[in-house]
């Protein structure tokens, strides 16, 4: 397949300064057993290529499911008729660009292989769960659901690059739903942030097997828990919110297509400006945030990203101050702001945009008791429920599934529907006490939204437990 | 591509064998996407993508999967022999399911769409004329769309549509921008230059310095766009049967507690007057029209096939998510025209953005203004809005705080493109709400 198709790029790869084939071969499968029963399993095979042209400082694409002569040439001709159609037109003279050229393969992580685990096997593992779930007449829905994808892609160019990576995800989740007359509350594995590539070895790695339980637990004793208190408060923040704290408030806005304004019309903008970089306080002299490819097994290390731009680790804020922002190839020349290789596409049929791929909160030096014992009145928020920002990445307002009050340097009472708000940068100055490794978790999320048109992308973060000073927290009706 | 689709679905139900029973879903569309950014062309290119499911039933027991086409008949005849036979292995070693229900009345069906798009580099020129010496920023999509269904009992059902959407903004600057969207299947230059001609008469309300007003309560207006997606987070579970009977619905308190809307709401989901296919992957047909609230009080829900099954229940040809593809709400009494008078004094808000729930089982959802808000006194817009934080029930703001809902609709085409682009569709009025809490 991938030789027959490397031959026909060649034959209908049209003279021009610069063109590419992008293929995607992409198989999913979903295994789900909600209320001890299995569920149909979702499989999927998607399978496409997309040929960009660049050709007198125009740019274009076609991309088709037709990977044979006839459906590579139409994606050639559509692409060159756009490249000739924008050049002159085009927000940047793409002649500027000096594509890398590079010859290599990758290959993600993958102990146990996703196919040498019979369906029977997930369904007993997933049975064996979704029993563990039901502990109370009170829970009212449960979900026990492994998601696994198989991605492949190669990269061509017309200068005679060529780069294959080969990954393996697996998204696993758990979910108790409880409810008593007007109130249900639900908790899960960490939302879907226990994503990371590898195989079924991850099922072990992430806690699948015991966390049931305590999911069923907490969800029932959400249900007598007083609504939480509102107030100024410290706020300690768990790994599996403080990668959404990250995601929303420092990763989109250090996007840098954010920066130049092409987002305005759907994902928006940024309060952050290019003259910023270098300079800016974004947090206080703990935060260090990195673009971090380097951790096999986080959701979204690569080699190359869809350009063939090579990742690699960089800082984007160093103790507090902003460094570097997130944007690729094209994005670096047209801002002259330094980026990372986080070019990227969902999919064959969509071209790359900036993305964030791995960012990191880099750990700091307490443990979490350290970090309890040290408030005198706070509050400890678990797992994302509910995220909302403004379209410059300012005003948050985020809530959380589970939290507990600290009183006197002591975690005590369970409260429900736990939000807070803020403003990004004030927030991340207000950052007074990051967790060290012992508290640091891998996670991620697999529903990123940004784009025109529109693409869902597979992000990673990694984060310790982290704690706030002064923070504008709230509850429910 | 109608008769692509019949061939190939035709060549599957041949190699059906004994008392298997087989449902083909197909999706397809040929697009445009041209993306701008100051006035210039960000990414142009088109995309071809088809994609086949197929659902191999036997008994209780059923194996599905979904496959891209590559649109050659020799081809996808082969993917679609090597996924049958991938489903005839594999359904041995899946278990019965008790909530398998597929329709077995034959109901064909076909909804086909005239081609009458503009040539798509004259839609270029156009829009590039129109941003000639403003910053506009957007995507212009557009092409066919193509969804079929086929089962072994006999059922055709086809749709095809060939529209476009151009989604944009103009900006004055930072975040300071009116949004607009022109959709339709022909273009007329006259109704687009009107769409343009207002964007730049708002635009220039954006000049003068903003007003930023404290947290607070306020009277504000919800434009159709504004409105659409405030009710439109109310289709993520609340009027799904499933979400209604596992008590995950964010209206529980009107199932739960006899909470209720203003009597001037009424919502449903209209099939009739939508763009959306009107069947669905167990090929069961939409009614014309579900009604979901009628006058503050919850009616109907949607029913996919695995839910009626499971609840017992008859199917409304609701997909598996269970939420609305042609949201529709009635409008009131007040003539548009009207409305800054009605207004007097507060906020005047195009677009909300970035909505979410605050706290689901009251219905509390918080979220952003967007684009061209203004304030507004004595009738009158005064001053542009710095983007405002609102937190609020829709037991206040669809109830007691709804003052009015304009006599006139917009109809709203989604301009949405993820994986594929969306056929669903918003018909909404505009509102005058009392009392819209702002918290940053």
């Amino acid at each position: 397949m991938l030789e027959t198709l490397e031959s026909l790029f060649r034959q209908v790869m049209p003279r021009v300064d610069f063109c590419s084939l992008r293929f995607v071969n992409e198989r999913q499968e979903q295994v789900r057993v909600r209320q001890n029963i299995p569920q149909p399993v979702q499989r999927a095979t998607d399978v496409g290529a997309m040929i960009t042209v660049m050709h007198g400082g125009g740019l274009g694409y076609g991309a088709t499911s037709e990977l044979n002569a006839s459906g590579l040439r139409w994606a050639a001709e559509q692409a060159l008729h756009w490249a000739e159609r924008t050049a002159g037109r085009a927000v940047f003279d793409f002649r500027k660009i000096s594509p890398p050229l590079i010859h290599d393969e990758y290959a993600g992580p993958e102990e146990i292989p996703w196919d040498t685990v019979p369906l029977e096997d997930k369904f007993d593992l997933l049975n064996a769960e979704s029993k563990r779930l039901k502990t109370d007449d009170r829970i009212v829905d449960w979900d026990a659901a492994l998601w696994h994808v198989e991605k492949e892609t190669l990269y061509l160019t017309s200068a005679g690059g060529r780069i294959f990576q080969r990954f393996s995800y697996m998204i696993p989740f758990l979910r108790a739903t409880a409810n008593q007359k007007a109130i249900t509350q639900t908790r899960t594995l960490g939302g879907r942030g226990y994503c990371r590539q590898g195989g079924m070895e991850l099922i072990d790695n992430v806690g699948f097997r015991t966390a049931a339980p305590q999911i069923a637990a907490d969800a029932v004793a959400l249900l007598s828990a007083p609504n939480c208190p509102t107030g100024k408060m410290d706020l300690v923040i768990a790994p599996d919110q403080a990668i959404l704290q990250v995601h929303e408030s420092i990763g989109h806005p250090l996007e840098l297509d954010r920066i130049l304004g092409d987002e305005r019309n759907y994902a928006g903008t940024s309060f952050v400006k290019p003259e910023m970089f270098g300079t800016y306080r974004y947090g206080s002299d703990l935060l260090n945030i990195t673009y971090d490819p380097t951790r096999p097994e986080q959701f979204s290390s690569f080699a190359y990203d869809d350009d063939g731009l090579k990742a690699e680790k960089q800082y984007l804020i160093e103790k507090g101050i902003l460094r570097r922002g997130l944007g690729g190839l094209s994005s670096q020349l047209r801002s002259g702001i330094p980026g990372v290789a986080n070019s990227r596409a969902s999919s064959w049929n969509r071209p790359p945009i900036d993305r964030m791929a791995n960012l990191n909160l880099e750990p700091g030096d307490k443990s979490f008791d350290e970090i309890i014992s040290a408030i005198r009145s706070g509050i400890y928020m678990k797992t994302n429920s509910s995220w909302s920002i403004d379209d410059s990445r300012n005003k948050f307002q985020f809530g959380c599934e589970w939290a507990q009050l600290i009183e006197d340097g002591k975690l005590t009472t369970v409260v429900r529907n736990p939000n807070y708000r803020g403003i990004s940068a004030t927030f991340w100055r207000s950052l007074k006490m990051v967790g060290n490794d012992s508290t640091f978790e891998v996670l991620g999320t697999p529903n990123c939204g940004k784009g025109e048109p529109n693409q869902i992308m597979r992000v990673g973060h990694a984060t310790p437990v982290c704690a706030f000073e002064g923070v504008d927290v709230f509850g429910g009706e | 591509m109608q008769q692509y689709f019949s061939d190939l679905a035709d060549y599957v139900m041949r190699n059906v064998r004994g008392d298997e029973v087989v449902l083909v879903t197909f999706d397809a569309e040929q697009s445009d996407f041209v993306r701008f950014s100051r006035s210039t062309v960000r990414q142009a290119g088109s995309v071809s993508q088809r994609y086949l499911w197929l659902d191999l039933i036997r008994g209780q027991r059923h194996a599905s999967s979904y496959t891209a086409l590559a649109g050659d008949a020799a081809t996808d005849r082969k993917r679609a022999d090597a996924l049958i036979g991938e489903l005839r292995e594999r359904l041995p070693h899946v278990p019965e399911d008790p909530y398998l229900l597929y329709s077995t009345e034959v109901r064909s069906t076909e909804r086909s769409g005239d081609n009458r798009l503009p040539d798509r580099d004259a839609a270029l020129d156009a829009i590039m004329q129109a941003g000639d010496g403003r910053d506009l920023v957007g995507i212009y999509a557009q092409g066919g769309i193509f969804s079929g269904f086929a089962n072994s009992l006999g059922q055709r059902n086809w749709f095809s549509s060939y529209s476009f959407n151009f989604d944009w903004s103009f900006y004055h600057r930072d975040d300071k921008a009116v949004k607009t969207s022109y959709a339709g299947f022909s273009w007329d230059s006259a109704q687009f230059a009107r769409k343009v001609q207002t964007a730049a008469e708002q635009l220039s309300i954006l000049a003068r310095p903003a007003k930023t007003v404290q947290p607070g309560q306020y009277r504000v207006y919800l434009a159709p766009a504004a409105l659409s997606e405030f009710v439109g987070l109310l289709g993520w579970g609340g009027f799904s049967i499933k979400a209604h009977r596992t008590k995950s619905t964010p209206l529980l308190r009107m199932i739960e507690a006899n909470a209720l809307l203003s009597p001037m709401v009424t919502i449903r989901e209209n099939t009739r007057d939508g763009i959306a296919p009107n069947f669905e992957s167990a090929g069961f047909i939409k009614p014309d029209a579900v009604v979901l609230i009628e006058n503050g009080r919850s009616r109907e829900t949607l029913v996919s096939p695995r839910s009626a099954r499971e609840y017992g229940v008859q199917p409304n040809g609701a997909s598996g998510g269970e939420s609305p593809d042609s949201l529709d709400m009635d409008g009131g009494d007040v003539p548009h025209d009207d409305i800054l008078k009605r207004l007097d004094t507060g906020m005047f808000i195009n677009q909300l953005w970035y909505l979410n729930f605050s706290d689901r089982p009251a219905c509390r959802i918080t979220g952003m203004t967007r684009f061209a808000s203004f304030w507004v006194e004595n009738g009158r817009i005064e001053a542009p809005l710095a983007v405002m934080r609102f937190d609020e029930t829709s037991y206040r703001v669809l109830g007691d705080n709804l003052l009015c809902l304009t006599r006139e609709r917009d109809f709203m085409p989604d301009p949405h493109t993820y994986e594929a682009r969306s056929t669903s569709s918003a018909r909404m009025p505009g509102a005058i709400v009392d009392k819209f809490m702002f918290t940053l």
